[in-house]
C-alpha cells in the first residue's frame, strides 16, 4: 500500500511541475522573479485544474476507460490461462526431470524435455509469441487471445518446471526413502510426500515467476491482442495524450503484483503450519 | 510358501557394488519366523547395504532375495507389493515433515486401499497408545524429540501389518536419554513374536533380545551366533577384536 502511494504521488508531481516552471519562467521573463514566485500557487491549481480536464478528456469522456478496463480483463484472462498451463506443464517436465536424474528412467522423455526448456529458456518471449502466431496458431485460424495464452503458457513452462525441480531436489532422499519403505510406488511417494514439501519450499520463487508472467503479458498486443496495453496504445492515438493512459496502465499493473503479493503471503502463511 | 521350516527371508549369494566399491560380497543367510537378528559389525562394513538390500533400497548387483517364497530381486515382480510387508525404520527417522502424526501413519494404509480411512485413523491410535503418543497425534514431527519421531516411525511401519521389521541403527541418532524409550518398544514387539532385523550398536540389545547376532565384516558374514555364545565365546580374530573395542 505504501509503495502504491508513492508511485502515485510520484507520478501526479511530475506530471504538474513540468509545466508549472514552463510557466514560471515565462512570467519571469517578463514581470520579475518576485513576481514569478508569486505566480506559483496559482500555476499549481491551474496544473491540477488542468489534470483534471485532462483526465477527464482522456479516459472518462465517450467511456474511453472501457478500452483499458476491457483490456485488463484479457490481460487478466491471458494470465490466468497461462499461469495453470504453466503450472501443469512445469510440475510434470520437474518430475520427468527429477525422475531421470535419480533413477536414470525416462531418458527420451528427459531429452525432450531438456529440449524444451532450452529453446525456451533461450530465446525472447516476444519473438516466441510471434512464431507461434505467425508461423503456426495463427495460420490454423486460432485466436489471438488464445494463442497469447498458449504461448506465454509454454513460455511460463520451463521457468516453473525449473523452479519445481529445484525444489523436488531439495527434499532429503530419506523422504523418498521412507514412501517407499511403505510400499508406496515411486509416482505416489512423489506426489503424496514429495511435491507438497517441494511446493512449500519454492513458493516464493513461483510467486516471482507469476509476477513476471503478469506483466510479460503486456507484449501480447504485439499480435493484435486487445489487452490491457493494447487499450492504453489506443488511448494514446486518439487523445494524443501520452501520460494519462501509460501511468494508468502502470498502476493497474501495481496494484495486481501486490494484491496477488498478498494473496501469496497468505498462501506461505498456511502451509508453514507444519514448522512450529 | 516356505511354511514347512518358516523361513522369512532367504538371502542367496548377496552382491552389492557402487561403482567400483564392492561393498556385499556374498552373504547367504535365512531368517526365519519371529527371529530378532541382531547386525553388527565396524562402520563401513556394509551391514547397512545389507539390511537395504532386503527391501531392494538398494538394488543388489547380485544373488537374490526371496520374501516369503518370492524372489524379489526378479526384474518382474511388483517391489512395492512386497514392501507393504515389510516395515523399516531410518536412523533418521525420516518423518513424513509436511504431514501430522496421525496423517504420517494413515498415509500409506489409506493410499494403498489397505484400510478405510477410518480404520487406519483407529488402528493408528491404538498404536500410538501402545507407544504412549496419542497425545501428539495432531502435532507436526518438527514438535516432537528424538525419541519421539522414532516411535512414531515404528508405529508407521507397524501400521501395514508387515510380516517383518527392519530397522537401520534405530538408536543411533538420538540422545542418550532418549534410546531406551525406543528400545523399550522394540524389546516389546520382539516379545510378541514379530519377526525383527535390527542394524545397532546397542550390545545390549543384541545380548538381552536377540535370538541370533551376525557379524559383518568386509562385505561378509564373519560370524554368527546365538547371543550369550557369541559375546562368551567368539571365534574369527577379526570378531574379537571388535567386541574387544565396544563396550559389551
Amino acid at each position: 500500500m505504501i509503495a502504491l502511494i508513492v508511485v502515485l504521488s510520484a507520478a501526479i508531481i511530475v506530471s504538474f511541475t513540468l509545466p508549472v516552471f514552463a510557466q514560471v519562467q515565462d512570467t519571469a521573463e517578463s514581470v520579475g522573479f518576485i513576481e514569478a514566485v508569486k505566480e506559483i500557487p496559482v500555476a499549481i491549481k491551474d496544473g491540477f485544474v488542468d489534470l483534471k480536464d485532462d483526465i477527464y478528456s482522456v479516459l472518462i469522456e465517450d467511456d474511453n476507460y472501457k478500452h483499458i478496463t476491457n483490456g485488463l480483463g484479457v490481460t487478466l484472462e491471458i494470465t490466468f490461462f497461462a499461469l495453470i498451463i504453466g503450472l501443469l506443464l512445469g510440475f510434470a517436465v520437474a518430475i520427468v526431470r527429477s525422475t531421470y536424474d535419480k533413477t536414470g528412467k525416462l531418458k527420451l522423455l528427459n531429452a525432450v524435455c531438456k529440449l524444451y526448456l532450452t529453446v525456451t529458456r533461450g530465446t525472447p518471449v516476444i519473438v516466441q509469441l510471434l512464431i507461434i502466431y505467425y508461423l503456426w496458431l495463427g495460420k490454423m485460424g486460432v485466436s489471438e487471445t488464445a494463442t497469447a495464452i498458449i504461448a506465454f503458457g509454454l513460455n511460463s513452462g520451463a521457468y516453473v518446471a525449473e523452479i519445481v525441480r529445484s525444489g523436488i531436489m531439495s527434499i532429503n532422499n530419506g523422504q523418498f526413502e521412507a514412501g517407499r519403505s511403505l510400499g508406496l510406488s515411486y509416482f505416489r511417494t512423489m506426489i503424496y510426500v514429495i511435491l507438497p514439501q517441494a511446493f512449500k519450499n519454492v513458493l516464493p520463487a513461483l510467486a516471482n515467476e507469476f509476477i513476471v508472467l503478469l506483466k510479460e503479458t503486456s507484449v501480447a498486443s504485439f499480435i493484435a491482442v486487445k489487452d490491457m496495453m493494447k487499450g492504453a496504445n489506443a488511448l494514446v492515438g486518439f487523445t494524443y495524450n501520452m501520460n494519462i493512459p501509460y501511468i494508468t496502465v502502470a498502476l493497474i499493473y501495481l496494484v495486481l503484483v501486490l494484491a496477488l503479493q498478498k494473496l501469496v503471503g497468505i498462501l506461505e502463511r498456511r502451509l508453514r503450519n507444519s514448522e512450529h | 510358501m516356505n511354511t514347512e521350516n518358516n523361513t522369512i527371508i532367504k538371502v542367496t549369494g548377496l552382491e552389492k557394488s557402487f561403482k567400483s566399491v564392492e561393498v556385499l560380497k556374498g552373504i547367504d543367510t535365512e531368517i526365519k519366523q519371529g527371529e530378532v537378528v541382531v547386525v553388527i559389525g565396524p562402520s563401513g562394513s556394509g551391514k547397512s547395504t545389507f539390511l537395504r538390500c532386503l527391501n531392494l533400497l538398494e538394488m543388489p548387483t547380485g544373488g537374490s532375495v526371496e520374501f516369503d517364497g518370492v524372489n524379489i530381486t526378479d526384474k518382474h515382480v511388483n517391489i512395492n507389493k512386497h514392501r507393504e510387508k515389510m516395515g523399516m525404520v531410518f536412523q533418521q527417522f525420516h518423518l513424513f515433515d509436511n504431514l501430522t502424526i496421525l496423517k504420517n501413519i494413515t498415509l500409506a494404509p489409506v493410499k494403498l486401499k489397505r484400510m478405510s480411512k477410518k480404520q487406519a485413523e483407529e488402528k493408528a491410535m491404538e498404536l500410538l497408545r501402545r507407544v504412549g503418543l496419542e497425545d501428539k497425534a495432531n502435532a507436526y514431527p518438527a514438535q516432537l524429540s528424538g525419541g519421539q519421531k522414532q516411535r512414531v516411525a515404528i508405529v508407521r511401519a507397524l501400521a501395514m501389518n508387515p510380516k517383518v521389521m527392519l530397522f537401520d541403527e534405530p538408536t543411533s541418532a538420538l540422545d542418550p536419554e532418549m534410546v531406551g524409550e525406543v528400545l523399550d518398544v522394540m524389546k516389546e514387539l520382539a516379545r510378541e513374536g514379530m519377526t525383527m532385523v535390527v542394524v545397532t550398536h546397542e550390545m545390549g540389545f543384541a545380548r538381552e533380545v536377540g535370538t541370533r547376532v551376525v557379524f559383518i565384516d568386509e562385505g561378509i558374514i564373519m560370524e554368527e551366533n546365538e547371543p550369550e555364545e557369541f559375546f562368551a565365546n567368539p571365534k574369527s580374530p577379526r570378531l574379537k577384536e571388535f567386541l574387544s573395542k565396544v563396550i559389551v
